[in-house]
């Protein structure tokens, strides 16, 4: 079977859990065998790993017609794309977009980020869409989060072939129920194009279905998985200190709800001394999440050691005793699957997706802040709670992959396309 | 000819309250009032009351044939006196019938039977004690918590005067072997064991409203008939379980009050008898003796002490409870005490099971907490406070035995002490008796002025005057004994 996919971020270059969702499950389903994968991105870098799908940026698809001589175009991008396909691509424009800011290959530059222009760039990266669809032979769409679905929406409309959206989180998570009437829009109409749509959670499942009108019988939940660590990252080195750590790992924003964290340290450290609370990350919330902590008088225990990259995350885990996710609305949350394969036990807000399929975990109220401190307070001073989750946990993880996932994606292609 | 043993098991544990650990230390009253008195009120409306009605009416119907056993542990009698006293009164007049044998079990239904000899002995008796109090019965068979048993126990039970044990017919015990006979322990002959049947016993208690059984639906008539095809040589069928089964397991509407209530006449048709635990020890002869190495119980799939003791999790809160066992012991706080048996009862543990599929499922039925985490950190921040204050009463940097030694050295002086006063206030009394004759005696001397008379009372004064610093010296010993002890207590 042969599927187009639309996605945003792509690993090794990804800026939140899109990226490695999309990787992950892409993987996964070519590990079921039978796959022949089409994986378009804004914009690649070349480090992308191509092993089991073809990746296409964007950036590097015409959109206006351009002169240009093969070794032109091999010297230009030919460590991303091979200059066969930007031919046959060059091939398929399909109206004349001279007016668009287009390069010297007649392509559309992207930024593959958040930018302020970002519609304009959802626009674009649609025009972009109509081109591949011509091009590519293909079977079925899959347009991973609200920034692709009106890529998936045109190809579906250029050829016909069914439409399937997977959706990672909506602006209800993101806005906690403040939405941006526009992106609303984006997401409902992509929802509605769609034949089948993939949600990461039940509970996201039922964001779409109450809050976006959708006939629940075309909703499908499939959960995320891991992608097992490699035993480098597994044992790396981390100093620890002698006191118990208890870590925040995330963007310190209003859906993570950092804010709770603050108040169960605050909590915790009223009558244990013998923890410490690491809130790792950055945020539009860091300033006042310092002030907090300073007016409840535990900045001395409470660290901001700001945002985290690649090792830097595995060893801030390896060195934690308590990994912490009181997220006010997470579709999925894949950090607690992370800080499990780490080893590390995890307190996940009931309110988050993962804590539909994780058992070996504590799960509480994002607002429960009592409950929150007595499970701090019960890992750091009952070993054996500690270990239980620790080794259960290892377990119950290693158990979560995502070849399971990709299963059902595919079976869901094949109930689409009616095989 | 062929007998039926029934024993129903009556058991609610104090469901402790959402207790955090900032409470700890502050805060020293565990239990949810609200939930235990809805769940025992609820229970016994639904089930307890109309069971125990209807073995009433299956015994004055059968003009006493039909014979039973009840079990009620310590914790659940001080919650049906608490929340359900007619219930105390309907089991006192089951007992009266003196068709129904109680039988004895540890007050707190606890597991301490797997850890602490001297525990499970104390226990057993404080629950004998209360039973005789309360419906003075005397129990000569022993059921202990959950059916839990192995070798190892047998020459305790045994010690401890009872005659017969209850347990699991288990089948990786019985392997070939059928439960339909009285067997001996291996490692005391005299103590007889009586066997669950298995089948018989889960008909009623699973299977009884399940519809797509495919002997659903379960008659009398049909029940008795199966027990009747069992081979003529196996003399009695154990039928062990609790009797929340009656009402609240099966809702009334399933019909299962009327299935039991038919029982009798079915069992009288084909000839079958019912008979209590200690008459069948009595009555029937065992064919053999039973090894059972590691404890078995009658819960779960697997039938040992998984259900409790399954993971570290519950390991770990039980070797803390037990760890102060013997500090409890020697205190004499009653509401510590109170609290110690409450903690006990083997439904916290039960509840902290991380087991799956069909176990999982029961576990999650009967807990009151979300999972099995949450009835950790609950139980054991109630642990943490308990702790706190046993040590409020002996500091942990003293040794058991240390303290013991100091403790009986204390007792003793206190025991010394009071026989001194017993002495010096008897001595009292002699001498007052004797001033007061002496007064008296004057008083006629003076009055007959008799002189020979007078002679006498002077050396009988003498002989007094000898008597009394000793008694007085004595009276000065007692305080000082009391000093003494006084001083090393606070060493």
């Amino acid at each position: 079977m042969k599927a187009l996919m639309f996605g945003w971020e792509f690993p090794p270059h990804i800026l939140g859990g899109l990226g490695t969702a999309s990787y992950g499950l892409t993987k996964g389903m070519w590990e079921c065998g039978d796959m022949d994968i089409t994986f378009v991105i804004p914009k690649p870098y070349g480090d992308e790993d191509k092993s089991f799908a073809r990746i296409i940026g964007a950036s590097q698809v015409p959109v206006a017609w351009r002169e240009v001589n093969r070794d032109y175009v091999e010297s230009r991008i030919g460590k991303v794309m091979d200059p066969d396909l930007y031919f046959k691509l060059r091939n398929n424009i399909y109206a004349d977009f001279n007016y668009m800011s287009t390069n010297d290959l007649g392509c559309i530059e992207f930024s593959g980020r958040y930018p302020d222009n970002l519609l304009e760039e959802i626009n674009n990266y649609s025009i972009m869409a109509g081109v591949i669809a011509r091009t590519v032979d293909f079977d079925i769409i899959h347009s991973h989060d609200w920034l692709t679905y009106p890529a998936g929406i045109h190809a579906k409309q250029v050829t016909g072939k069914p439409l399937v959206i997977h959706v990672h989180a909506t602006d209800y998570d993101r806005s906690r129920g403040q939405v941006n009437p526009t992106v609303f829009g984006i997401e409902r109409d992509g929802m509605l194009h769609a034949d089948h749509i993939i949600t990461v959670s039940d509970l996201t499942r039922r964001t779409v279905i109450e809050k976006y009108g959708i006939d629940p019988a075309k909703v499908t939940t499939v959960h995320n998985a891991v992608v097992p660590l490699p035993p480098e990252l597994i044992n790396i080195e981390a100093p620890k200190p002698k006191e118990k750590v208890v870590t925040f790992l995330g963007r310190i924003t209003m859906q993570k709800g950092p804010e709770y964290f603050v108040e169960v340290a605050a909590k915790v450290l009223k009558n244990d001394h013998n923890v410490r609370f690491v809130m790792a990350g950055s945020g539009d919330m860091m300033d006042k999440m310092i002030n907090l902590a300073a007016r409840r008088g535990i900045a001395d225990r409470l660290h901001f050691p700001g945002f985290q990259k690649g090792a830097e995350v595995y060893r801030m885990l390896k060195a934690s005793d308590v990994y912490m996710m009181p997220s006010v609305s997470e579709p999925f949350g894949i950090s607690p699957l992370e800080a499990m394969q780490m080893g590390v036990p995890s307190i996940i807000s009931k309110q988050s997706g993962c804590a539909e399929i994780l058992t070996n975990v504590i799960k509480t109220d994002y607002w429960d802040i009592d409950a929150m401190a007595d499970a701090v307070y019960s890992i750091c001073n009952n070993p054996a709670l500690y270990h239980h989750l620790r080794e259960e946990g290892l377990k119950e993880v290693a158990r979560i992959t995502w070849d399971k996932a990709g299963r059902k994606v595919i079976d869901i292609y094949n109930k689409v396309l009616g095989r | 000819m062929k007998a039926i043993s029934f024993y129903f098991q009556i058991h609610q544990p104090f469901r402790l309250k959402r207790y955090r650990f900032f409470d700890i230390g502050n805060d020293h009253y565990y239990y949810d009032d609200f939930a235990n008195d809805d769940i025992a009120e609820r229970i016994g409306r639904r089930s307890y009351i109309p069971a125990a009605e209807t073995l009433l009416r299956m015994i004055n119907d059968s003009g006493r044939k039909f014979k039973c056993a009840i079990s009620v542990s310590g914790v659940a009698l001080e919650q049906l006196e608490q929340y359900v006293p007619e219930m105390i009164d309907l089991l006192k007049q089951l007992h009266d019938t003196g068709c129904v044998e109680f039988l004895a079990e540890t007050y707190a239904h606890s597991l301490a039977s797997l850890t602490d000899p001297e525990e499970f002995a104390q226990q057993v008796k404080v629950h004998a004690d209360k039973l005789n109090q309360l419906f003075g019965a005397k129990p000569t068979v022993l059921r202990n918590s959950e059916l839990i048993y192995c070798d190892e126990m047998a020459p305790q039970i045994l010690a401890m005067g009872y005659k017969g044990c209850i347990t699991e017919g288990a089948k990786h015990i019985l392997g070939w072997k059928s439960p339909n006979y009285i067997y001996t322990a291996i490692t005391a002959p005299k103590l007889k064991l009586l066997l669950k049947n298995d089948r018989f016993s889960d008909d009623i208690t699973y299977r009884f409203a399940d519809t797509s059984w495919s002997e659903y639906p379960l008659t009398a008539d049909k029940y008795i008939d199966w027990i009747a095809a069992t081979p003529a040589e196996e003399q009695i069928v154990n039928l062990f379980m609790n009797l929340e089964t009656f009402g609240e397991m099966h809702d009334a509407s399933t019909g299962i009050f009327q299935f039991l209530e038919a029982l009798p006449r079915f069992a009288a048709e084909r000839g079958i008898s019912f008979i209590t635990p200690s008459e069948a020890i009595a009555k029937i002869k065992p064919v053999g003796s039973l090894e059972i190495p590691y404890p078995i119980s009658w819960a779960d799939e697997a039938r040992d002490t998984s259900a409790w003791l399954g993971n570290d999790l519950q390991q770990e809160a039980f070797k803390k409870l037990y760890s102060v066992a013997e500090r409890v012991r020697l205190c004499d706080d009653r509401r510590l005490k109170q609290d110690w048996y409450y903690l006990q009862a083997t439904d916290h543990f039960f509840y902290m099971a991380t087991k799956h599929r069909t176990d999982g499922a029961v576990h999650a039925h009967f807990s009151p907490y979300e999972t099995p985490f949450q009835a950790f950190t609950n139980y054991m921040n109630v642990l943490a406070d308990f702790i706190v204050r046993v040590e409020e009463q002996y500091p942990l940097s003293i040794e058991n035995e240390e303290l013991n030694s100091l403790l009986t050295t204390i007792r003793n002086q206190a025991r010394e002490i009071e026989d001194l006063n017993k002495e010096v206030s008897s001595m009292r009394n002699n001498l007052d008796h004797y001033n007061e004759e002496h007064a008296t005696r004057q008083a006629v001397a003076e009055d007959a002025e008799a002189e020979p008379e007078a002679e006498d009372v002077v050396a009988k004064e003498e002989s007094g005057s000898g008597d009394a610093p000793k008694a007085k010296s004595k009276a000065k010993a007692a305080p000082k004994a009391k000093a003494e002890s006084k001083a090393k207590a606070k060493k």
